[in-house]
């Protein structure tokens, strides 16, 4: 069996590259990623509808739906392991997030819903799949930790931490610019096939 | 147990626990990958196994989730640290969120304020049951919020089949697609009350893979299950394969003549246990 080829983009995103891909394909970034979990969602989203910004520019850029563990030693965080969280969570927050931010990607885990596809395709972002639960695996492609936002107030899992990254992935595409979800789409068939089994 | 003491043999057990998995379950991923058709669903396994492989390497915690922890005990009446046990397992989780690190994964429940050290109401949740003699057993689970979200409970009416059962366990299955980090092992618990159908579930995933139900309809029930789950086509992160549960448990109990209960724990591909025995005469055993 073939390999994928996995395309390898640097951030800040472009999106007319971005249009270009398609659910299934599978890509690796190197550059800045941000984290943003349900808190930060909710405070980003408050600070642009307050007309005011988020610490960090958020256009056209790459954010993960993830709570890592860090450590600081002699000044310095480092982080112990960074994998995605459940991506579901944040589906009534994803919508409202892309049209105000204009992010690119939305890197996470376990699929997003119909409301977030529609933004996808509406302002030309991609929602991609990291392997859940490869924490450490993900936290081996974070090279440097540029900053963190929002620490003291949200703590360490939900503040917003400005990963240095290189070749992170693999991401798979499940929501593309067209608004197709990959992930909605396997479960309507697992849904079919299921009913010839069970009675 | 001279040179050590409890605590850092709880520790060093916490410590193996979030940063190795079982061999049976790394075999299970291992052969889930090489049966794997779809190109995807080979990438994520393969991507899964390296991902244990640094961590083990490293010795950091296999997923950032490091879950919440539950000790299920069995202490002998006459284990000679019985008093010092809870303090001793309470330090231990304490020393590692600091010294690992586990991300603190404790809030309070309406204020979300986090206690930054795993430890508060009812939490670490410890299971104590009282044996014989002068040993202590001691198994830990490391569960995320991913799959614990993915827990189901379903009050049957007793004059339903297993044959329902099987459909809602499938359904679930189904409906929770990528969202527990599959492949997962599911735990399912039928019969006591709401309660104990739930903890019983939980509890069935601490039994070895690919270990039936002794009895042959329940034994017969799993491997159901297990083949149509893994014929939905959900596969590894629900992105499609062959793999969508390595293995189902069912445990039963008995119930009220009114109710059925059936409850189901998932678990994420990370499964995250493992099991000492602390002699009363000293010494320490690993056991899975």
């Amino acid at each position: 069996m073939a390999e994928i080829e996995e395309k390898i983009l640097e951030t800040p995103l472009d999106k007319n590259i971005l249009k270009t891909f398609k659910v299934g394909d599978v890509i690796r970034i190197s550059g800045i990623v941000y984290t943003l979990r349900d808190k930060a969602h909710q405070r980003a989203i408050t600070l642009y509808k307050e007309k005011k910004k988020p610490p960090v520019d958020l256009k056209n850029a790459a954010i993960i739906h993830c709570g890592p563990i860090a450590k600081k030693t002699s000044g310095k965080w480092k982080i112990v392991s960074a994998g995605p969280t459940t991506s579901m969570r944040l589906e009534k927050l994803e919508n409202e997030f892309i049209r105000y931010s204009n992010v690119g990607m939305i890197i996470g885990k376990g699929g997003m819903g119909e409301s977030t596809a529609r933004a996808c395709k509406k302002f030309g972002a991609i929602y991609c799949i990291f392997p859940g639960g490869a924490g450490a695996l993900a936290a081996s492609y974070v090279k440097n930790v540029k900053n963190v936002f929002w620490l003291e107030e949200l703590g360490m899992p939900e503040a917003l931490w400005v990963f240095e990254v290189e070749n992170f992935g693999p991401l798979i595409v499940t929501i593309d610019t067209n608004g197709e979800n990959l992930t909605e789409e396997i479960k309507a068939k697992a849904r079919e096939k299921i009913s010839s089994y069970i009675r | 147990m001279k040179p050590k003491r409890l605590d850092e043999i709880i520790f060093e057990l916490i410590k193996k626990v979030e940063t190795e998995l079982p061999e049976e379950v790394i075999y299970r991923i291992k052969k889930a990958e090489a049966m794997e058709k779809t190109e995807i669903g080979k990438k994520i396994l393969r991507s899964i196994l390296q991902n244990i492989e640094i961590a083990r390497d490293a010795k950091k915690p296999i997923c950032q989730d490091t879950g919440t922890l539950t000790f299920f005990i069995q202490m002998g009446s006459k284990f000679p640290w019985r008093d010092k046990l809870k303090k001793a397992l309470l330090g231990a989780v304490e020393k590692a969120t600091r010294e690992i690190p586990l991300r603190s994964n404790t809030v309070d429940p309406i204020t979300n304020k986090n206690t930054g050290n795993n430890i508060g109401n009812y939490i670490p949740y410890i299971d104590l049951e009282i044996t014989e003699g002068k040993d202590c057993e001691i198994t830990l689970l490391v569960k995320g919020g991913g799959s614990e979200n993915m827990s189901a409970l379903k009050m049957f009416n007793p004059t339903n089949t297993l044959e329902d059962i099987k459909k809602f366990v499938i359904n679930h299955i189904v409906e929770a697609a990528g969202k527990p980090c599959p492949p997962t092992i599911v735990g399912v618990g039928i019969g006591g009350g709401a309660d104990l159908s739930l903890k019983i579930a939980k509890k069935a995933l601490l039994r070895p893979l690919g270990e039936r139900h002794p009895n042959r309809e329940i034994s017969r029930l799993e491997r159901e299950i297990i083949e149509i789950a893994n014929k939905t086509g959900i596969g590894p992160m629900g992105l499609g394969g062959k793999t969508t549960v390595l293995d189902v448990h069912i445990e039963l109990a008995h119930r009220h003549p009114a109710s059925l209960p059936v409850g189901i724990v998932m678990q994420c591909w990370a499964h995250r246990y493992g099991k000492i025995r602390i002699y009363g005469e000293g010494g320490v055993e690993w056991l899975r």
